[in-house]
């Protein structure tokens, strides 16, 4: 055996520098969590703004701050779509309420059937955090969460829609980890724009946003339900078709938004 | 240390021994981040701060990596140094890192940083090894960004994010080509590139592997 390379020097190396590499990497990641985690709320603040169209892209934190204060943040339960306090889910306040944290949680959250399972998110929580845009003191705008698989990661993002809870008003991500330059053109502000004024529900009252390939037609019988599908991403496109099948549907979000169609949410 | 040898080191890799003209390492990330000037940017910082510092740690301890496991070694110090600029990314270049997403992760997989571990690290000093990376850095970097000059002007019309070429979408006359935005286009790129410096640099060329027979078979008239 090679000098400096017996069984005891080698376990000893070994040892020694996953200590020092971990001890570093963890003090790197508990050290820029503060900062991390501001950025990533600022980042779901602009997300909510943008998706509503009340701020452009590249506004600063200020500007963000600012516009984010006139709207309401609010809890509902998603099969009646009810809202709910954040004391009978055991939150002592909303900024509490973590999505990740509720969606895996006993009690406030369960687990699809492979049927159900579209997006493919296993276990789904009951409650959701929506955001109500007002203006005078009326919703104009809601604002809800969606997420679900493309080809590598799950995309979150939200939908605005306006207050017939049919036309979408604005839809984006905000975090994902689809291949840069082709899935990763959700991001894409031409892409993005196309969303705007397209109607969810068919006259038959089921989801009816579909990604389309080669092309909207303009004048075909269903182009006000039809969107571009993204270039060399066929499977990103899917994901996004299956997500908002899902959120938009009767397991989603859908009793919340008949509420808001029905006109029994009016005033925040 | 001569200041020839230094320089020597840090700059011979833009353009006698590039990492990716010529030794054809890491184009993977270079197909994929170099849709824009900016990003491209960021990617060879990033890359280049990893080869550096992965080189010269390496290089310390190089007398003490039992030869068995100096593979396993070289990459949990790679891997950590590339989950520390994530993290780093994260902190202060939030969009970048957004639109960079995973390809910082695979830094760790770039064969650039590995080859130099591998190639120069193990054998040389700690600041040489540094200044080695650094070079080879540099190297993939300019590339990167020459690459990525084409695509985002030709197939954005812009530089930096700033419009050069008016659209046509916005009122201009400039129609993009959407290929150069997808990644087979920086294939052509770099193949064209590669031409154009073995052109300029006769040495680079590679000894053909093959010869051919010449022609021995009468034909009948």
């Amino acid at each position: 055996m090679a000098k400096g390379s017996s069984t005891g020097k080698t376990l000893t190396v070994a040892f020694l520098l996953c200590i020092v590499c971990s001890v570093v990497v963890s003090a790197a990641a508990v050290m820029l969590r503060p900062v991390q985690t501001e950025n990533r709320e600022l980042n779901v603040k602009e997300n909510i703004l943008m998706a509503a169209g009340m701020i452009e892209a590249g506004s600063s934190k200020d500007e963000v701050e600012t516009s984010f204060a006139s709207i309401t943040p609010k809890l509902i339960e998603l099969e009646t779509g009810r809202f709910v306090e954040p004391s009978e889910i055991g939150l002592k306040n909303i900024e509490e309420f973590q999505q990740q944290k509720v969606a895996t949680r006993e009690g406030t959250s369960y687990t699809l059937s492979q049927a159900e399972d579209i997006a493919g998110l296993g276990r789904v929580e009951k409650y959701a955090k929506v955001y109500l845009a007002s203006e005078n003191g009326e919703v104009s705008r809601v604002i809800v969460p969606v997420r679900g698989y493309g080809l590598w990661s799950t995309l979150y993002g939200f939908m605005a829609l306006e207050q017939d809870a049919n036309t979408i008003a604005g839809f984006g991500f905000y975090e994902h980890g689809e291949t840069p330059g082709l899935g990763g053109e959700v991001d894409n502000p031409n892409w993005k724009a196309q969303w705007s004024g397209k109607k969810v529900y068919g006259d038959d009252g089921d989801v009816a946003i579909r990604l389309i390939k080669g092309g909207v037609n303009p004048s075909a019988p269903n182009a006000k339900h039809h969107v571009d599908s993204l270039s060399g991403a066929t499977l990103t496109s899917r994901g996004i078709e299956n997500l908002i099948q899902y959120w938009l549907g009767e397991q989603g979000l859908k009793p919340f938004l008949e509420r808001i169609k029905n006109g029994e949410i009016r005033n925040v | 240390m001569s200041k020839n040898r230094v320089a020597e080191i840090v700059f011979d890799p833009i353009f006698n021994n590039n990492p990716i003209a010529l030794q054809i390492l890491g184009i993977c990330s270079a197909l994929a981040v170099t849709t824009s000037l900016q990003l491209s940017l960021v990617m060879g910082v990033a890359v280049m701060l990893v080869t550096a510092c992965s080189s010269a740690l390496i290089s310390v301890i190089r007398s003490q990596i039992p030869s068995s496991i100096r593979i396993i070694v070289q990459m949990t110090i790679i891997a950590s140094l590339v989950i520390v600029v994530d993290q780093l990314l994260k902190a202060y270049a939030y969009d970048m890192s957004k639109q960079l997403s995973v390809f910082v992760g695979l830094i760790i997989t770039n064969c650039i940083v590995m080859g130099r571990a591998e190639a120069y690290a193990m054998q040389n000093g700690p600041v040489l090894s540094f200044l080695d990376g650094i070079g080879n850095g540099l190297g993939y970097a300019v590339l990167l960004i020459f690459v990525a000059f084409f695509r985002e002007l030709l197939g954005a019309g812009k530089l930096f994010g700033i419009e050069i070429l008016p659209l046509q979408a916005n009122g201009g006359w400039y129609l993009p080509n959407g290929l150069l935005l997808l990644p087979p286009s920086a294939f052509f790129i770099i193949g064209l590139a590669i031409w154009a410096l073995r052109s300029w640099k006769i040495e680079q060329v590679e000894p053909k592997d093959y010869k051919l027979a010449p022609h021995r078979v009468r034909e009948a008239f």
